[in-house]
């Protein structure tokens, strides 16, 4: 009797239907919903991918970064100075803020990694301060006080004409519904990419890393390599969400694209509570996130006093989150990653 | 004689950041558990010496001396309670609880205390200085820094001459086998962090009486903290003042340059070091 | 009447791999008792487990008649059980004298060892003993270890593996220690590959194969056949 390894499980065979099926909706859904829904969606799905890609590295690679903003805010910064200085379009300038992202990334690493374990926690959270405290010394885009994306720029970016006839919209509107697709396509995309690479040789090497860096490397993983591959493709992707973000905000400052709160805290609490160390944690976590955000943003620093208790709470009661109290509970998997042996009762 | 005076003023700074350092580098030290939330703490220390002070009416002296039992308790609790439940071979979930509380702990004492920037008021000792010949010191630097001396010099004794340090040390090589000798080591735990909060009081006493401080700046306080650990050398104590008057000569220096750059020289001092000396000036020869 | 310390039914488990089968075994004041048994029978696994460094059952570890199974491994210490662990493990950053002091830091208890009478047994340790004790030979990191262990004046002594790479000669200046050690009154029990030292130092002989307990024997008069065979088992 043959065997042979398998990822697949039943549940992820439904999932990935499901899955084609709800990009299917997603991307027909501007013809129905209403403005803010869509606004809502483009929240979730920029969050979600920051989260995934936070998880990648962290819950993953076991490389907790505390520096993401840095990413997020370059990503940003890139877009503005490719539209304000170059005159480029805001959407293929977006392609910019991920290579400014891949750029910064290189330096982060270099010295992040030099730092002993937990310590690499704050070296990433050093080179995003630097990172800020530099941007604000850029007096052509603002300063410290930031700066708005020229109106020529966001009247006339492509695609958006065609969209707002299309769909009988107004110009801004029109502009959200096309911010939306391309965090559809972001989502799609870091979803894809990060299940493909788990499932990769990569995928075990990181895993091997991740649990111990001296047995990984005794069984001829490149740790290091490993690493920074990882390390850099995760800091590209979160610069072209950044970018994307400010092309729909189209007004920005250094406080509000390097803020630890809006992108590194969140995007944490959204993995912890959603799941670490799994695909469908941080796709749970947003959605939990979401309602929470909707339901008691109002009350200001006692909600994130709240979510900073919940993250703990989490942390100490079930470390794997919501979706391994789930995954405990029913086994189901909706994008494993673990490898099975089948087929081998002989064996 | 103006760089003398940069350089003067900058080494006394690095007193408080090696205050800032003393507590994360003693919990590092023994249990391998960065505490995210420690600039936040400090800042916690600062408003709890204010509360005194408003409460009593005493000098914030004294006011320090009340609150720093209080930040023991506080401290021991933490770490009997919530860090102990998960340290462990994975840093991930230390580094979030911590991550979690300095969010927590920012935003509640935002509730409580407003984002206003308050200031522990230190009379005629806040402009009093002394003159030293060539240089001018005022008498609150030379205050902060002789305490951060006397600080490490005590910490020092503690680690080496008595049963309470050979315990820390013990615990921090091998704590399976100091729980062979009778050691509890998540007792030993909850006193190094008891004790760390301790020296987090004297730390937020010196932050107060010099500056204005606010809910929001504690992070900042962690990064200072932390350039200073690495500069110094892990698990050196006299290389963290040293790493500490480092940062702080850096600051004085880029301030004079242009005011804006003050926290930015700091930073860049840190990364030189990194790159040239990675692990640090004077780093211990096991580890 | 019950005994210093017994096992009953211990079972003991890595993860999914299952170290300890139901080992029984019993020790009394004043008994030197030796295990025995190749690489893997689980003797340092049974060390493990009574010390509390492991966790079994309450029921299954009973001292002086009292559940200790799920006790931690300080508390066990401060019972009168210390041990004198596998590879020595002295503390790096500890002197010798500090490594001897931490033994007696939380358990004093009452008898005559004291850091004086360590260095009377052992007198090498009093010259080194600023130097940290990671810096001494192989034979005087174990007497390091095993003064460290009396320091708390304990009432049972576990050592395990004290010859292991150790050159002959140090052996025997080890184990002329332990007729010294035994006239306090402590009990005594060794995990030993070496049979024939075994034999001579001890009272009875426990041999363990694959998490079992397969031989039980006074030490005077059990036959080296018996022992082949609970050493390889039956069918060697």
């Amino acid at each position: 009797m043959g065997h042979r390894i398998t990822t697949r499980t039943r549940a992820s065979s439904i999932a990935g239907i499901i899955a084609v099926a709800l990009i299917a909706v997603g991307l027909i859904l501007p013809a129905f919903a209403s403005r803010s829904l869509i606004q809502d969606l483009f929240f979730i799905l920029t969050m979600l991918t920051l989260a995934q890609l936070w998880n990648l590295i962290a819950g993953f690679g076991g490389m907790v970064s505390v520096g993401q903003q840095a990413f997020v805010g370059i990503g940003a910064y890139a877009m503005f100075a490719g539209v304000i200085l170059w005159g480029w379009d805001p959407v293929p300038a977006i392609l910019l803020g991920g290579v400014a992202a891949f750029l910064l990334a290189i330096p982060m690493a270099f010295f992040a990694f030099r730092l002993a374990g937990a310590y690499f926690a704050i070296g990433t959270w050093v080179i995003a301060e630097v990172t800020r405290l530099v941007v604000a010394q850029w007096k052509t885009l603002g300063g410290g006080t930031g700066t708005s994306l020229p109106r020529e720029a966001t009247a006339d970016i492509i695609g958006v004409e065609t969209i707002a006839r299309l769909f009988g919209l107004r110009d801004a509107a029109a502009r959200d519904v096309l911010a939306y697709w391309l965090a559809l396509a972001l989502a799609v995309a870091t979803l894809a990419t990060i299940y493909a690479l788990l499932r990769s040789r990569t995928g075990l090497a990181l895993a091997a890393v991740r649990d111990n860096d001296n047995a990984a490397r005794s069984v001829g993983v490149d740790a290091a390599r490993v690493k920074w591959l990882v390390f850099l493709a995760a800091a590209t992707m979160t610069g072209l969400v950044g970018a994307l973000i400010y092309v729909q905000t189209a007004r920005i400052s250094p406080d509000a694209a390097f803020s630890v709160t809006n992108w590194t805290a969140y995007v944490i609490f959204i993995a912890v509570i959603g799941g670490i160390g799994r695909l469908e944690g941080p796709i749970l976590g947003v959605l939990v996130f979401w309602g929470l955000q909707t339901a008691f943003a109002d009350y200001g620093s006692w909600y994130l006093l709240a979510l900073g208790l919940l993250a703990i709470a989490t942390m100490l009661f079930a470390p794997r989150g919501l979706w391994g109290l789930i995954h405990d509970r029913t086994g189901i998997a909706l994008f494993p990653v673990q490898r099975r042996l089948i087929g081998a009762k002989d064996g | 004689m103006i760089w003398l005076d940069v350089l003067v003023q900058g080494i006394l700074l690095g007193g408080l950041y090696a205050l800032f350092a003393a507590g994360l580098s003693l919990v590092f030290g023994i249990m391998r558990l960065v505490n995210l939330a420690h600039g936040d703490l400090i800042v916690f220390a600062a408003f709890l010496i204010l509360v005194v002070v408003q409460t009593f009416g005493f000098n914030p002296f004294l006011s320090a001396l009340i609150a720093a039992p209080a930040m023991f308790a506080f401290g021991w609790a933490l770490q009997r309670f919530v860090l102990n439940r998960v340290l462990g071979k994975d840093i991930l979930p230390p580094l979030l609880v911590t991550f979690g509380l300095s969010v927590a702990l920012q935003n509640g004492m935002l509730e409580v205390f407003s984002a206003d920037s308050q200031r522990l008021a230190a009379g005629p000792l806040e402009s009093a200085s002394i003159d030293l010949g060539p240089v001018t010191v005022g008498t609150m630097p030379l205050l902060t820094f002789a305490s951060a001396v006397l600080v490490i010099f005590a910490l020092n004794r503690i680690f080496y001459t008595t049963a309470l340090g050979r315990a820390f040390r013990a615990v921090s090589d091998d704590p399976t086998t100091a729980s062979l000798m009778g050691i509890n080591p998540k007792s030993v735990f909850a006193i190094a962090t008891g004790l760390a909060m301790v020296i987090v009081t004297i730390a937020a006493l010196y932050l107060g009486m010099r500056s204005n401080f606010d809910p929001s700046i504690g992070p900042a306080r962690l990064l200072y903290a932390f350039q200073a650990v690495i500069i110094g050398g892990l698990g050196s104590l006299w290389g963290t003042l040293a790493g500490g008057a480092i940062i702080g000569v850096a600051q004085t220096v880029g301030a004079q340059l242009n005011p804006e750059w003050q926290i930015l020289a700091g930073h860049i001092a840190f990364l030189v070091v990194l790159l040239l000396r990675p692990r640090g000036l004077f780093p211990r020869a096991v580890d | 009447m019950s005994h210093l310390l017994s096992t009953h039914g211990l079972t003991a488990q890595y993860g999914q791999f299952k170290a300890l089968f139901g080992v029984d075994l019993h020790i009394d004041p004043g008994e030197c008792v030796a295990i025995i048994g190749a690489n893997g029978a689980g003797k340092s696994t049974l060390m493990r487990s009574i010390t509390g460094v492991l966790k079994s059952a309450p029921e299954m570890i009973l001292h002086n008649g009292t559940p200790i199974g799920a006790l931690p491994a300080d508390q066990i210490l401060q019972r009168g059980l210390a041990m004198v662990p596998e590879g020595r493990r002295l503390f790096p950053s500890l002197s010798v004298e500090e490594n001897l002091l931490i033994g007696g830091q939380i358990r004093k208890g009452s008898g005559r060892w004291s850091l004086d009478e360590i260095y009377a047994l052992f007198p090498i340790l009093k010259e080194r003993r600023h130097s940290p004790g990671t810096a001494l030979s192989g034979g005087q990191q174990q007497m390091v270890a095993i003064g460290r262990a009396l320091m708390s004046n304990p009432e049972l002594l576990l050592c395990d593996e004290i010859s292991l790479g150790l050159a002959p000669v140090v052996i025997r200046d080890i184990y002329a220690a332990l007729p010294t050690i035994r006239a306090t009154g402590a009990a005594v029990i060794i995990v030993e590959q070496d049979i024939a030292r075994a034999l001579i130092v001890a009272d009875r002989i426990y041999c363990m194969m694959e998490g079992r307990v397969t031989l039980t024997a006074p030490a005077k008069d059990v036959s080296r056949e018996a022992i082949h065979a609970a050493y390889f088992g039956a069918a060697a």
